[in-house]
């Protein structure tokens, strides 16, 4: 993989790759950069590992799921994942990087949940099927659910990654037939917090994660136990193209002179607004500008429950927050309008009431011939 | 033929009556809808034109029409002429179906319609400063004191018949009524001097945003005079309407003496107005190449025509031209008022208003309310004198 | 028969001396500003057009946002019954000269609003540093408020069938008890407990303090900065002076401010009333003179079928 770190390594007698305290520094700053935490807390870290207080266990689950938050996590640089797994962390259970498998992989799981018990960090990646007991996901015989409860059970923390784990993902998608949930559905009681994304932005993890072994806390979460640091915002709240939506400048057409443009994608069915999440800051890959709006194409919520795999690609969202735009109205206010119609009642009123008094005026007749006459007149 | 209130009688759902009716359901459905949606969707009324059609035609025009009472009330009782006495009673009844017509349009035209019992009782809460206080507590006054100048026709018909206890309470209370009408007609004539001039003090606070071609000082005063004319006005236009349709005794010499005092009162208005606008510089505007000028001397036009109309003496004879210049008058007080409230009235240069069809069919159908209420209740009760008794009437 | 033309004149003087002003009436005493008095002071030539204010007004006043046109933006073209404050745009019709323009209630020392108000819904309350304040209990929706004022500022909430007005009122439900306190030149709450739209305003082109405060600091501007104001505070003497300030680099008219005398709005109308109603003297006198003219009328008894009785 692309690496930017420069970081030195030595090869030390395990045959892996260490890293000196001042890279080591580097890296904690670049990371907690990344979630908001402050300067001093990379120094914290360093001084964590020096006591050897570092490197928990970390269990990482794999369920119904395309390994894409895993695949997303392998392209970090900040750290390396090597540097994470080899000096961060134990990652004690992982069947992606595993070269174990069957019943020594077995084994390794139950041995680090032993040891570690109380302590561990628990990943989740994948949704959970439910419908027939949870037959279609089964590991060694035994279903995904019953695997998830029994690693959650004596877990420091537990984290979702990616949205199949934090609310069910694609494999939820209409019909659902396999009845899949994320992990918090399974998990009843336990706070989880939850990462979604599609995938889940590799350093949203980190950071968590991160935190986590650096001082025992998790970051402020919201109400949907996903951290604050990363899900705070809408996409909209923070989108490089939101000077075009305040200013009207819309791409009305795939590959037409405004998407050249880099205008404003809402009219695209871009789901930014109602969209959590932390990808207009953070992009994915390494690379500036990699993620869906930054290459042209609308985000469709897939941090979102109610919006991915739901809401059409291409159905605009509501803005449950109008903000002003960036024109002005003038300073003259007009204000009403007359309807023709009206003026053509009033016309039909006005004209029988000048005609009636013209008609009774005419039936009245001269002056009375005889002053001395006072019969009523009924002409 | 006698000389006596009686009632016209006659059918009461000929066509006419029929016709205004429909039309008022219709009103009346309307008005449903506006009390279940609000003033925004059913008027044309905006932020720019705040009061349109039902404050300057329903309540400002209505009223001074229905001043008929006021100015018989201030010929027969203050005058002592009491030959005109005969029109008391129908002018009191146009006046008390007029002013009621007009609260229920400020009712409508409120936008909490239903707190207007409010008005009356937050004593404590009263502004004393305010014009339209003024306004609202003198009409709600007046009105009751009009039914209640206007109930010895309702209780002379109950008390007519064999004795039971309902005629034997109308008999006492008109004796009651007989002495208290003193006080009654004194309220009867204080209270519109106090409202129908306090309608024109309403605009004075608007002053910075009315044309000054109306803006005055002396609103008052013209909203005063003017609805004198009109009110005499609506008493010619309504007795006329009488004769010929309840087949009453023409009282052509009445309506004559009537018309030839409203010469004055109009000489006093045109010089009223004319006086204040060249003190206060502002008659040049009348030149003006815009539509203020224009409606400046349309109004002014109809203030001239009853007086060109009646200024003969031999011209007053004619009940065809006296109805004619009534109209005219009533024509120029409703104009005056119009341009006041509604064209003169000028927050930005950029407000368009005409009134919305609903308004105009509500107000339709409140007129036609007045039209069928005045035909039934002079057919049922003692109201109108000189006309044929019980005869077929042609309404 | 004749109508003496000399009663008609009399009648109608005598109704016409209710209607008149009476030589007998006091000078009425002009308000002034309260020395607690509190209002905004607006510098055209520092608003950068960023409608934070429009957005802290939003969320102090929690009123919807306007999306009715375009349902993306919040975009009110004017005040309205749900918008207390807006930023509007002038330019020149050759683009030459333009300016921001915040509108909001002026809050005026002797304001029309509160004089036409029937109930006092519109009210300047003690305490409350000169602030015109609306209490929807007292309003029946007439809208002579509308009518009367010459900034044309409360409006109405023409889409409701329980309708009152609405307007800015200084954020004075954010007050809650706090204490005002200095901030530098200017007496202030604090934060939070002010008017959102200068707490948030990033230039100080929109600030608030005491009048006296807000006057000072205009003048200091004007006085660091000759030739960039046109020269005027518009407010301080305007209609009889307003609590809520202008500062502006183009005429203030074409910033649709209206050309008004020193005189307050409402004094004409209050004299001519105040002269008529009085402790209600004249009303009385009148109706004594009436009854006691009809009670002497009916004594003579005039009869009912052609004579006239003889008038004094």
């Amino acid at each position: 993989m692309a690496s930017t770190s420069t970081a030195t390594t030595t090869v030390d007698a395990t045959g892996f790759s260490s890293v000196d305290r001042r890279d080591f520094l580097k890296v904690c700053t670049l990371a907690f950069a990344a979630i908001g935490l402050p300067y001093e807390a990379a120094a914290k870290a360093a001084q964590a590992v020096a006591a050897r207080k570092l490197k928990p266990s970390v269990i990482w689950l794999h369920f119904q799921e395309c390994t894409g938050c895993t695949e997303s996590l392998l392209r970090t640089s900040h750290p390396e994942v090597a540097e994470l797994i080899l000096d961060l962390i134990s990652l004690d259970y992982c069947e992606t990087l595993f070269a174990a498998a069957g019943h020594q992989a077995e084994a390794a799981l139950q041995k680090a949940m032993k040891d570690n018990a109380g302590k561990y960090v628990l990943i989740i990646e994948g949704a959970i099927p439910t419908k027939e007991d949870g037959i279609y996901c089964q590991i060694g015989g035994r279903t995904a659910m019953q695997i998830a409860r029994d690693c959650a059970e004596k877990a420091g923390a537990i984290i979702s990654i990616g949205s199949c784990a934090s609310w069910g993902g694609i494999p939820s998608a209409d019909p659902n037939p396999t009845g899949a949930t994320g992990a918090p559905t399974i998990l009843q009681g336990k706070t989880v917090v939850t990462i979604p994304g599609c995938p889940a932005n590799p350093y949203n993890l980190l950071g968590t994660v991160l935190q986590y072994v650096t001082f025992g806390t998790l970051p402020a979460l919201d109400e949907k136990n996903r951290p604050k640091f990363a899900y705070g915002r809408t996409i909209h709240e923070q989108c490089p193209r939101r000077p075009h939506f305040d200013a009207g400048r819309f791409v009305q057409k795939f590959g037409d002179e405004n998407a050249r443009l880099g205008y404003c994608l809402y009219k695209m069915g871009c789901k930014g607004p109602a969209t959590h999440a932390n990808c207009s800051v953070q992009h994915f890959g390494e690379v500036p500008d990699a993620w869906p709006i930054g290459i042209g194409h609308p985000c469709f919520g897939c941090t979102e429950q109610s919006l991915a795999f739901r809401v059409a690609l291409h159905t605009t969202v509501d803005i449950d927050r109008a903000l002003p735009p960036a024109t002005y109205p003038p300073i003259e206010a007009k204000q009403g309008h007359i309807s023709p119609l009206a003026t053509g009642v009033a016309g039909v009123i006005g004209g029988a009431l000048v005609g009636a008094g013209i008609a009774a005026s005419r039936r009245l007749g001269g002056p009375p011939p005889d002053k001395t006459t006072g019969a009523g007149k009924e002409a | 033929m006698s000389e006596r209130a009686q009632p016209v009688g006659g059918p009461i759902f000929t066509r006419p009556v029929r016709f205004f009716t429909a039309l008022f359901a219709l009103g009346a459905i309307l008005i449903l809808w506006r009390l279940i949606v609000g003033l925004g969707v059913t008027t044309a009324l905006s932020d720019g034109q705040p009061w349109g059609l039902w404050i300057a035609f329903d309540v400002v025009v209505g009223t001074a029409l229905a001043c008929g009472g006021y100015a018989v009330g201030l010929l027969v009782y203050i005058l002592n002429r009491g030959r005109y006495h005969p029109l008391i009673r129908p002018a009191i009844l146009t006046s008390a179906l007029g002013y009621t017509i007009a609260g229920i349009s400020v009712f409508l035209d409120l936008g909490k319609g239903w707190t207007i019992w409010k008005v009356p009782t937050y004593f404590w809460s009263w502004n004393l400063n305010s014009a339209l206080l003024e306004v609202a507590l003198c009409i709600m006054t007046y009105m009751f004191v009009l039914w209640v100048e206007l109930s010895p026709a309702f209780l002379e018909r109950l008390a007519e018949g064999p004795d039971s206890g309902v005629t034997r309470f109308a008999r006492k209370a008109l004796s009651v009524m007989d002495k208290a009408l003193l006080w009654i007609m004194g309220l009867g004539l204080l209270l519109p001097t106090m409202h129908q001039s306090s309608l024109g003090s309403l605009m004075v606070l608007s002053g910075p945003k009315l044309h000054p071609l109306w803006w005055s000082p002396f609103l008052p005063l013209l909203f005063l005079i003017s609805c004198i004319a009109m009110g005499y006005a609506a008493v010619v236009f309504e007795s006329t309407l009488s004769t010929r349709f309840f087949g009453r005794k023409s009282e052509t010499d009445m309506l004559a003496g009537l018309s030839g005092a409203m010469l004055p009162v109009l000489g006093a208005f045109l010089v009223l107005r004319l006086a204040d606008l060249a003190w206060r510089g502002k008659l040049g505007l009348a030149f003006a190449f815009d539509r203020f000028a224009l409606a400046f001397w349309v109004e002014g036009a109809l203030v001239v025509l009853p007086l060109v109309l009646l200024a003969p003496k031999a011209r007053r004879r004619d009940p065809g031209n006296i109805f004619r210049a009534a109209m005219a008058m009533m024509l120029a007080g409703a104009v005056y008022r119009f341009n006041t409230y509604l064209l003169a009235y000028r927050p930005y240069d950029d407000v368009h208003y005409f009134p919305s069809v609903t308004e105009l069919m509500i107000t339709v159908g409140l007129v036609s309310l007045e039209i069928v209420a005045y035909v039934t209740i002079v057919k049922i009760f003692p109201i109108i004198s000189g006309a044929p008794q019980r005869a077929a009437a042609h309404t | 028969m004749q109508v003496n033309r000399r009663l008609v004149f009399k009648t109608l003087a005598a109704a016409g001396a209710a209607a008149v002003a009476k030589g007998t009436v006091e000078a009425r005493t002009r308000p002034t500003a309260a020395p607690d008095a509190m209002g905004l002071l607006y510098d055209t030539t520092r608003c950068i057009g960023c409608k934070a204010c429009v957005v802290a007004c939003r969320e102090a006043n929690h009123t919807k946002p306007e999306t009715s046109r375009y349902g993306m933006w919040d975009t009110p073209v004017d005040l309205d019954g749900d918008t207390k404050t807006v930023i509007k745009l002038y330019k020149a019709a050759d683009g030459a000269q333009w300016s921001y323009f915040k509108a909001q209630c002026m809050h005026c020392v002797d304001p029309a609003c509160t004089n036409a108000c029937m109930l006092g819904a519109l009210k300047k309350r003690p305490g409350e540093h000169g602030i015109v304040s609306y209490d929807p209990s007292k309003c029946v929706g007439c809208r002579y408020c509308q009518m009367a004022c010459p900034f044309n500022i409360p409006k109405f909430e023409w889409t409701s069938n329980w309708a009152g007005i609405s307007k800015c009122e200084l954020c004075r439900h954010r007050v809650e008890g706090a204490a005002l306190a200095k901030s530098g030149d200017f007496t202030r709450y604090p934060a939070g407990h002010g008017p959102g739209c200068a707490e948030v305003c990033p230039r100080q082109a929109v600030i608030y303090g005491t009048r006296e405060e807000l006057l000072a600091e205009a003048r200091r501007r004007m006085a660091a900065n000759p030739g960039r104001y046109v020269d005027k505070i518009y407010g301080e003497f305007d209609g009889g002076g307003t609590q809520c300030l202008y500062l502006s680099h183009v005429p203030f008219d074409k910033l649709r401010l209206p050309t008004l005398s020193t005189e307050p709005v409402p004094e004409v109308q209050q004299t001519i009333q105040h002269g008529i109603y009085q402790g209600f003297v004249a009303p009385i006198a009148l109706y004594g003179l009436l009854t006691g003219v009809i009670w002497r009328n009916r004594k003579k008894a005039p009869s009912r079928d052609g004579e006239k009785g003889e008038p004094s």
